[in-house]
């Protein structure tokens, strides 16, 4: 059994969480457990059902199947408990343009039932660290794109929640804006919080994330950290290695452990299932042999092959369903 | 945040947070602003002037009746206009909302859904309410200064009840259509269905206080608040945070709606055996709070009939049984009595009562069906008083000509009322697990369940009892023929 008492570390837990829109199945039997201290991405394109997950944990959509518990608190039966546990970043920010910030941060203050003098000085710290205090009496149809974002993570952030539901913080920011939200996004990991983002930029989930759920058409298709997906995925790690001679006759020196992928002139690749173990021992078997050895590095594998391999083997698997 | 400083908001506190930050946001908004400012003082003085210029015109003729009937009648037009800008303010109120995107994170706050929405009706009431008081002080202010006209203190209070009343009815009404609708325009649309209820029921204002009958304005304010209530009970149970996000609510799926509907009419049963089954022992006992008030109903119908007998009381000669026998058979055989043809137009003649008594019910959450169905019993009690104040005697009356086909009719009649009353009732109180269109869809399907199962049967088996048995018994009765 998935789920477990308030006691457990596990700030978000589902189980089978699944939603059905009519005819359409957005989510489709969703389970995943997200411990303090955790940030989980999750990862898909447009439609493949992150926001209604989102939706349900924040308990604004009522799962049609399955269960979830945020913060211990149940979605289906708690939902005013799990609407003051959570810091929800909306896609769409959805700010209320004729009103201040520090008016804006107040009213979401007070409908957390913050006291007044906790509320005063949280807006304050938040809007420091942030570096919106200069801006704190403009009103925020006159923010930039940026500003808003950093805003909105302001105020998901007043009322300190355990569980932090980002989802698509960065999307459509240009880059600085992205990066610094990114960082912030970073800086807000701690011990006592879990932080699910929702995205569908790849580099965003492997900066961010310990680990990484893919999702489409409302399944988890892979979930684990991005070394163990990539790992699981792509297999072994390809070891590039540069001599300072030809590579001629260097094959019969190498470990029988190793396999060979691909051969140039100075240069070869191989797959080392452990590298820690299969690097040492060929760098000290190709050595002994009087082969000159230039570099010896890791061929770099992103998430993004990882992901188009996933999505694209189910799209396949799909397709040879429906033919 | 410590655990300690997680507080909850007592109900009245969270509803004003939200209404003061909604005014707040009005404040700054000209286009709320000018109009009801537009409204509340110039508006007034025009009426002011009007009013003014209408007393010296109709004094000049010697019609002074009717400048004391237009000055009030004016009264109520300056408290009228403000509040219509409400109505602006709460059709935009959640449909504004989701459509600049705001709704999601006030859904995901711990405000409850009461406060929300009773935030939403205090912050489109406040502005538009003060306007109309303000206008009718501007209004009453001149009226003192220029032609010293005081109005009778019942009558402000009249009118300011019913401004009162009106607004709440008219936001409680588009509080609901914004809650329902995914986009302002979609409200806007919609608001007909509020515009055309308030517009006919102004005229009828209008009327009762131009004949000066204003003691039938508090009924109207008693029905207002009758009316604001079963609208705020509506909408509080219609409130739904899923739907608000809901991507569908617009769009009409008729290929879900339909399997859906079919899978509740038929329920799912294979044979005719086990789809009365389910009709006896599931969708009957669903309908018995509606059969029961249907019932009360028709009581009421009956007992409001006898009493009318003794005051609109028919001529003793024209009630006298005995007397029937004259041509009685003949005229029974020009009705198309004791024939097939006289069955398919009995039955035909019920069943476009039914339906249309189904599509009005539909319109008035299941009112006017009620109405419709108790006005045939309040005539048989009507009917049935006027017998006994003739002298004659009501047990044969009631044998002779009405028992023997509504023994089956008034069954059909309670049930027919019973499972539209339902289907009313599920749009005010809709049950919180399920969309509204599921729920009215499932009711639709109960209503069709009941009405094709047993209601139609039941009339056809009445048809041919009231064409072929009663025209029997009556003649052996009345006529010892």
């Amino acid at each position: 059994m998935l789920l477990s008492t308030r006691a457990s570390r596990a700030l978000i837990e589902t189980y089978d969480l699944s939603k059905d829109f009519d005819d359409l199945v957005a989510v489709d039997g969703v389970s995943l457990r997200v411990q303090s201290g955790e940030i989980l991405a999750l990862l898909g394109p447009n439609g493949a059902g992150k926001t209604t997950t989102i939706r349900m944990l924040a308990s604004i959509l009522r799962p049609s199947r399955g269960r979830a518990t945020v913060a211990g608190y149940d979605v289906l039966d708690q939902a005013d408990d799990v609407h003051r546990c959570i810091g929800l970043l909306t896609e769409h920010h959805g700010l209320y343009t004729r009103m201040r910030a520090r008016e804006y941060l107040s009213f979401f203050g007070r409908v957390h039932a913050l006291p007044e003098d906790y509320l005063k000085n949280q807006i304050d710290t938040l809007l420091q660290s942030y570096g919106l205090s200069a801006h704190a009496d403009r009103r925020l149809g006159e923010y930039s794109r940026g500003m808003r974002q950093k805003l909105v993570l302001v105020r998901s952030l007043l009322h300190d929640p355990p569980v932090l539901l980002l989802d698509e913080p960065t999307s459509a920011m240009d880059p600085a804006s992205a990066r610094m939200v990114r960082q912030r996004i970073v800086e807000l990991r701690s011990s006592k919080r879990a932080v699910v983002v929702c995205t569908h930029n790849l580099h965003e989930a492997e900066e961010l994330a310990d680990r990484i759920a893919i999702i489409r058409e409302g399944r988890i298709v892979a979930l684990g950290s991005p070394s163990e997906l990539k790992n699981n995925l792509l297999g072994d790690a390809i070891m590039e290695l540069r001599m300072a001679c030809r590579v001629d006759g260097m094959m019969d020196h190498l470990p029988a452990e190793v396999r060979v992928v691909e051969v140039g002139e100075d240069w070869l690749r191989y797959r080392a299932a452990d590298p820690e173990t299969d690097n040492p021992l060929v760098l000290q078997q190709l050595m002994a042999a009087g082969f000159p050895v230039v570099t010896l590095t890791e061929v770099g594998r992103d998430l993004e092959e990882v992901y188009l391999r996933v999505v694209g083997e189910e799209m396949q698997s799909q397709e040879a369903g429906d033919g | 945040m410590a655990e300690s400083v997680r507080r909850s908001l007592s109900p009245a506190a969270g509803a004003l947070i939200v209404a003061r930050r909604e005014l707040r946001d009005q404040m700054r908004d000209w286009r709320i602003l000018a109009p009801i400012a537009i409204l509340t003082i110039f508006f007034p003085i025009l009426m002011n002037f009007t009013a003014h210029q209408a007393v010296d015109f109709v004094n000049r003729y010697g019609a002074p009746l009717i400048a004391e009937r237009l000055i009030p009648f004016l009264l109520m037009v300056v408290g009228f206009f403000p509040i219509s800008v409400s109505l602006v303010v709460a059709l935009e109120s959640f449909a504004g909302e989701r459509e600049r995107l705001s709704l999601e994170p006030l859904l995901a706050t711990p405000l409850s859904d009461a406060q929300l929405y009773i935030g939403k009706m205090l912050a489109s009431l406040t502005l538009p309410l003060l306007g109309a008081y303000m206008g009718i002080f501007v209004y009453l202010l001149g009226l003192a200064l220029r032609i010293q006209w005081y109005p009778p203190l019942q009558l402000l209070l009249q009118i300011l009840l019913l401004t009162t009343a009106q607004a709440v009815v008219m936001v409680s009404a588009a509080v609901v259509i914004s809650s329902q609708a995914t986009s302002v325009r979609a409200a806007n649309l919609l608001a007909s269905f509020v515009i055309l209820p308030v517009a006919q029921l102004i005229i009828g204002e209008s009327l009762i206080m131009f004949w000066g009958r204003y003691n039938v304005l508090w009924w109207i304010v008693l029905g207002m608040v009758l009316v604001a209530l079963v609208l705020g009970r509506m909408g509080m149970k219609l409130f739904n945070r899923e739907e608000l996000l809901g991507r569908e609510i617009d769009v009409l799926n008729l290929r879900w709606a339909w399997r859906f509907f079919w899978k509740h009419f038929t329920g799912e049963a294979r044979t005719l055996r086990s789809w009365y089954n389910g009709l006896l022992l599931q969708t009957l006992p669903r309908i018995r709070g509606g059969v029961a008030c249907m019932a009360l109903s028709m009581l009421a119908g009956w007992a409001l009939g006898w009493h009318l007998s003794g005051e609109y009381t028919l001529p003793a000669e024209a009630l006298q049984l005995d007397r029937l026998q004259d041509g009685m058979l003949e005229d029974m055989l020009g009705f198309g009595m004791l024939s097939g043809r006289g069955w398919i137009w009995v039955l035909g003649t019920n069943l476009r009562a039914l339906l249309l008594t189904a599509l009005l019910g539909v319109f008035s959450v299941g009112v006017i069906a009620t109405i419709l169905l108790t006005v045939p019993i309040g005539i048989i009690g009507y009917s049935a008083g006027n017998i006994m104040l003739a002298g004659q005697n009501v047990g044969l009356f009631l044998t002779a000509l009405v028992l023997p086909h509504a023994v089956l009719e008034i069954p059909a009649s309670l049930l027919a009322g019973g499972s539209i009353l339902h289907l009313g009732a599920t749009l005010i109180s809709p049950p919180k697990n399920k969309s509204l269109g599921e729920s009215w869809l499932q009711a639709l399907a109960e209503w069709a369940r009941i009405n094709f199962g047993l209601v139609v049967p039941l009339l056809a088996a009445a048809a041919a009892l009231e064409v072929f048995l009663t025209p029997v018994i009556a003649l052996r009765l009345l006529t010892g023929g």
